[in-house]
């Protein structure tokens, strides 16, 4: 990783969020700590994913273009951004416990659907990020298409998440579950198929 | 075929069919929903309009992209606009709707807004192609976007609406899920559905035609 800065940059961000956050709230109850939370795994991913597009320049778009295919590099650009933000929201979990205190009843759960919320957060902003590079003005044109495209998966973690802070599992839960893979799943096939007719310009 | 005038004298017929069957001929007395239900073959009815008009929009943003044809993108466009206005119209419609039976125009359903964010996807497709001025790339992004977008409808308004509890008629926890009334399938299959869609037909190839219109005196 050549830009080793903007991952440490998404780090500070994260921190120091998460520091004001523990000035503001001190140890805030089980639904606003869930919350807060997916809102912040909401702006670490467009802060960090949406980047992977939007900096990298014209020349290097050329440079990959003529050693890699297009589907090479959708996919391994799907699978880095969902690396980075399965460890973005381990540590986020980690800071989070550690500064707002721990109002779950099952912290693994919990840990394990963040991972999940991580990882499916960083697919769509992938792949919108894939689009928007292409357009002008490309940052606001991620908040306009991101945050509707967003709202589905949000709902659906934080309703799955619930789980987590309650001490008996709830109906529904693996429809939930199931259907956040179904749309991960989704999401991937849409990028190997449709970033080839992005890519050729 | 589209030029011919018989299928826009079908549609007039078919939409005063359903406007004078759907407030004149007799319904089926349900509890809570009453006179209301009357607005199946408006509301819903809008909403089978737009499912079938975005359809069709997908179908030829694929068609573009195999074949980089100018008019397919057109096409795909104001199929899109049309669908988005049937959308804008089935929420109207539904929330008219539920001033009268839950009492105020919004009250956060999960129907509504996943109706609300799927149109909010769908305007973001107009936005991002009006932020691109290459007429090829803009089309070609264009495609590729819509083919997303349609994709999320299903989640959007098909799905997760149905997996939680919801007040609309249809839903879980609802009295009104049984099997339609044959007085209603008279007016909502032959009448309804066909007119509106015929409707936005119409709509979408004036559109069009006046876009290639544009087009040709702009060249």
């Amino acid at each position: 990783m050549r830009q080793q800065y903007t991952f440490y940059g998404v780090l500070l961000y994260v921190a120091s969020t998460i520091f004001v956050l523990h000035l503001a709230m001190w140890e805030p109850e089980g639904p606003v700590w869930k919350g807060l939370f997916w809102m912040m795994m909401l702006f670490i991913c467009v802060n960090a994913v949406a980047k992977s597009f939007l900096q990298e320049g014209r020349e290097r778009l050329l440079y990959f273009y003529t050693i890699a295919g297009a589907r090479d590099f959708i996919v391994s650009k799907l699978l880095f951004n969902a690396l980075l933000m399965v460890v973005m929201s381990l540590l986020s979990v980690g800071l989070f416990l550690l500064m707002l205190g721990d109002p779950t009843t099952q912290v693994w759960l919990f840990v394990l659907l963040s991972m999940m919320g991580g990882l499916s957060l960083s697919l769509v902003f992938t792949f919108l990020a894939a689009i928007a590079a292409r357009a002008q003005q490309s940052s606001a044109l991620m908040a306009i298409m991101g945050f509707p495209l967003v709202i589905p998966q949000l709902l659906l973690l934080n309703k799955a998440s619930t789980v987590a802070f309650e001490p008996v599992l709830q109906g529904g839960f693996w429809s939930m579950i199931l259907l956040i893979i179904g749309l991960d799943v989704l999401l991937v096939a849409m990028a190997i198929i449709l970033f080839p007719f992005l890519w050729k310009d | 075929m589209l030029r011919q005038k018989w299928w826009k004298i079908v549609c007039v017929i078919l939409l005063l069919y359903t406007a004078v069957a759907g407030f004149l001929g007799s319904v089926p007395a349900e509890p809570i929903l009453n006179e209301t239900i009357r607005n199946l073959y408006f509301h819903v009815a809008m909403w089978m309009a737009m499912m079938i008009t975005l359809t069709v929009s997908v179908i030829y943003s694929v068609k573009y992209l195999r074949t980089n044809k100018h008019v397919y993108d057109i096409y795909a466009l104001e199929y899109a606009k049309t669908g988005i206005l049937f959308g804008i119209l089935g929420v109207v419609t539904g929330s008219v709707w539920a001033r009268w039976t839950w009492g105020s125009f919004w009250s956060n359903d999960p129907k509504q807004l996943g109706a609300t964010i799927a149109l909010l996807i769908y305007l973001a497709y107009l936005v991002l192609r009006n932020s691109m001025t290459d007429l090829d790339k803009r089309a070609r992004i264009g495609a590729v976007y819509n083919i997303f977008a349609f994709a999320m409808l299903f989640p959007t308004i098909w799905i997760i609406p149905r997996m939680v509890d919801s007040l609309h008629p249809g839903g879980m926890g609802n009295s009104f899920n049984i099997e339609m009334d044959p007085r209603l399938r008279e007016v909502f299959y032959p009448g309804a559905i066909p007119g509106w869609t015929l409707l936005g037909v119409w709509i979408t190839t004036l559109r069009i035609r006046l876009q290639l219109v544009a087009e040709r005196r702009h060249n």
